[in-house]
């Protein structure tokens, strides 16, 4: 069963990206990266990250994705404007990127991760998932534990530990940052944005 | 096997990775290399949330994903700005046609 | 999946069960459960559009002064959805030639998917949800979201100029309402202490002024502003631009006939009910009657199945007057041009729902408890963290750690029932 549903979902996430670099028509490749995105967020969630998955929905898919396909529109000479690759350039760039593909899964096959997590966790100790007292992040009810970590405290690390005393950085000042960032962005963005006198089209 | 691996999931995660970065390096259209960038950035993050299950990060790889994943909305939104701004000046939204600094 | 059906889940119950096929493999227990899961919530999707759109009929003839549908099923006109229903299956499924065909076709099953996946994590009574996940609301919310796609899609690929003008307004307005939307959600959420839907209609239970709404001021107006945006967010009238019949001939659905057409509208519908259900549970008290003595009569002698049909009526009533408001709203108020839509959410409601959010927060930190009504049991007591150093375990009265989660929802419940 979980085969099947990762299965379905790779294929989903797998097939989207593919068919984003070969369609043409850009509002197409707007609705296969939908696609590629939303089988990502089932991946997440298969993968116990409910909060993660619910924000790759709402934030990529529901804004980003509208971003693009307004910016489309916006930039669209014509009806459904495609603008050709051509084909040399295209198959260049397949040849390379299968190189690279193969390169990566040939890599990752190669290492044995259940003993390189064992050898991890003989030479630091215990990782969060763990440590006793405090529930597996991994049956998916993970919103309190991340909110508790971006507000700076980490109970997933600090219970039940034996350095006492010492207690693990959270990330409060990363989520301060990224609260100052997203306003630059915002203003910036709306700054650069701004309706201003376009060029009129000349015919040649 | 019955159940999936991180192998699967990181295999998926690579797929994603070059499809976006085919899509940035052969798009014309300025709004396609935007896509392939988003693509790349979902990649990474499947990486991210794979090893927080299956590996040692626990919880820090599912907060690095969400800070990817507002870090990359807000990119999209510059960029877009960036790339209405090149349509306003060139009237097409053709990346070839940005060649005016070539030397 | 946790929905408890007279104690246990549907899953366990397949597992452990003993005639005919049963008990199951894990595996499979759990994917029948979902299926039947799958199959009830299906047969709910179809319901309020089928009786609100008769609803809406009546309702909007009765303000005009007219009798509406009168003929199909009795003086009442009650199956004259199930006449248009018909009508609409056997209608030729035409695209325009300019459209781009399969982004065309693709575009309502976007908006359906969207629409009827966020039933999912909906309680439809004490225990009754499908997914009862930590993160049930902000689940719901992001699903909402995704059916911006499908009308921006359905708009963009009809090749009409109609569509294109419609699906662009109804991009802009529905994108932009969801920052109120968020803001005004996420109060009942800073007071419940949770964004499972569940828990958060489970600590409404006892008298009516247990409810949210009547928790302190700002979750009162927040109310009204959540309930004003999900209806932009629903294009529901007065912001209904999308489909402005006498502007924009049907907006992104001009050139969509027959199942496809109606595809748009069951998902408007039930949009309809999913929100009103969300403003009851998170705000007006979910599926408890709001009578103290009638919910403890009935908790007392009444157990498990019947208790919770009870609930289930109680929210499905609850949620279908809030809908019959929005259908009289729709047909009393003028619509809002589109610059008046957006100036509204723009300028108006979202920093009106940034200051209702502070000011439910400090009041909850300069007042704790509660100042109206005299105390509320269970809700008065704040999670305190705190580190535990040595051999501590979560049996210590950490109200955050998630295993104690049950516990605290229990203590909430006890101490409710010890007070009456």
């Amino acid at each position: 069963m979980e085969l099947f549903l990762f299965g379905l979902f790779a294929l989903g996430a797998a097939g989207g990206a593919l068919a984003v670099v070969f369609s043409q028509n850009v509002v197409r490749m707007a609705f296969y990266l939908v696609i590629s995105l939303g089988c990502t967020a089932g991946l997440f969630f298969m993968l116990g990250a409910d909060f993660v998955g619910a924000t790759q929905l709402l934030i990529y898919v529901g804004g980003t994705v509208v971003l693009l396909i307004f910016g489309v529109m916006l930039t669209a000479t014509g009806p459904y404007l495609s603008i050709r690759t051509s084909s040399g350039d295209l198959i260049q760039a397949v040849v390379v990127g299968g190189a690279f593909l193969a390169m990566l899964i040939l890599t990752v096959m190669q290492v044995d991760w259940s003993g390189y997590s064992a050898k991890l966790a003989a030479a630091h100790g215990a990782s969060s998932m763990e440590r006793a007292g405090y529930t597996d992040p991994a049956d998916g009810n993970t919103s309190r534990s991340l909110g508790l970590a971006l507000l700076g405290t980490r109970p997933d690390q600090d219970l039940g530990s034996e350095r006492a005393g010492e207690l693990s950085t959270g990330y409060l000042l990363p989520f301060e940052i990224v609260s100052v960032h997203l306003l630059v962005v915002l203003v910036g963005a709306a700054y650069l944005a701004r309706a201003k006198r376009k060029l009129t089209r000349v015919e040649t | 096997m019955s159940t999936v691996g991180l192998n699967g999931y990181l295999a998926v995660a690579a797929v994603l990775f070059v499809c976006g970065v085919i899509c940035m390096a052969t798009k014309r259209n300025g709004i396609g290399v935007l896509m392939g960038g988003e693509l790349v950035l979902n990649g990474a993050n499947i990486n991210f949330v794979a090893f927080s299950k299956y590996g040692t990060l626990g919880l820090d790889g599912q907060i690095a994903s969400l800070f990817v994943i507002v870090l990359a909305a807000a990119e999209a939104a510059v960029a877009l700005a960036i790339a209405l701004n090149f349509y306003n000046n060139h009237l097409t939204i053709d990346v070839d046609r940005a060649d005016e600094l070539k030397g | 999946m946790t929905p408890a059906v007279v104690g246990t889940t549907i899953s366990e119950y397949l597992q452990q069960a003993d005639w005919g096929p049963l008990p199951l493999d894990a595996q499979w227990a759990v994917a029948v459960a979902a299926i039947i899961h799958i199959a009830l919530l299906g047969a709910f999707f179809g319901l309020p559009a089928f009786v609100f759109i008769w609803a809406e009929r009546k309702v909007s003839d009765r303000i005009q002064d007219r009798l509406g549908p009168t003929r199909v099923g009795g003086k009442f006109g009650w199956l004259q959805s199930l006449a248009d229903g018909i009508k609409l299956i056997q209608k030729e499924d035409l695209a325009p030639e300019a459209a781009d065909k399969m982004l065309f076709r693709v575009a309502p099953y976007i908006v359906v998917i969207a629409s009827f996946a966020a039933f999912l994590v909906l309680p439809f009574s004490d225990g009754w949800t499908a997914l009862a996940l930590d993160a049930g609301l902000f689940i719901a919310l992001a699903l909402l979201s995704l059916e911006v796609l499908g009308i921006i899609l359905a708009g963009y690929s009809s090749g009409s100029k109609w569509s294109l003008f419609g699906g662009m307004r109804e991009a802009a307005q529905m994108v932009s309402y969801e920052i109120p939307l968020g803001l005004t959600a996420v109060i009942p959420v800073t007071i419940a202490g949770s964004m499972n839907l569940g828990e958060i209609g489970a600590l409404q239970r006892g008298w009516f002024v247990n409810w949210f709404v009547f928790r302190d001021p700002f979750t009162f107006l927040a109310f009204f502003v959540f309930f004003t945006v999900t209806l932009a967010s629903n294009k529901r009238a007065p912001f209904d631009l999308a489909e402005a019949e006498s502007e924009l001939v049907g907006g992104f659905h001009t050139e969509y006939s027959g199942m496809r057409w109606s595809f748009f509208f069951l998902a408007e519908y039930a949009s309809m009910w999913f929100v009103s259900a969300l403003a009851v549970i998170l705000f007006l008290g979910g599926w408890w009657t709001g009578l103290g003595s009638l919910d403890a009569a009935i908790a007392n002698n009444i157990h498990g199945f019947a208790a919770q049909l009870l609930g289930f009526v109680v929210l499905t009533t609850k949620a279908g007057i809030l809908v019959c408001v929005q259908i009289w709203i729709r047909w009393t108020l003028p619509r809002l041009r589109i610059d008046q839509v957006m100036m509204t959410c723009l300028k108006y409601l979202v920093p009106i729902s940034c200051a209702l959010f502070l000011g439910a927060v400090i009041w909850s930190l300069v007042l704790p408890g509660r100042v109206f009504f005299g105390t509320q049991p269970g809700l008065g007591e704040r999670a305190v963290f705190v580190v535990a150093q040595g051999d501590a375990t979560d049996s210590s009265g950490l109200a955050v750690a998630p295993s104690a989660d049950a516990t605290r929802v229990a203590t909430v419940v006890a101490e409710s029932e010890g007070v009456q």
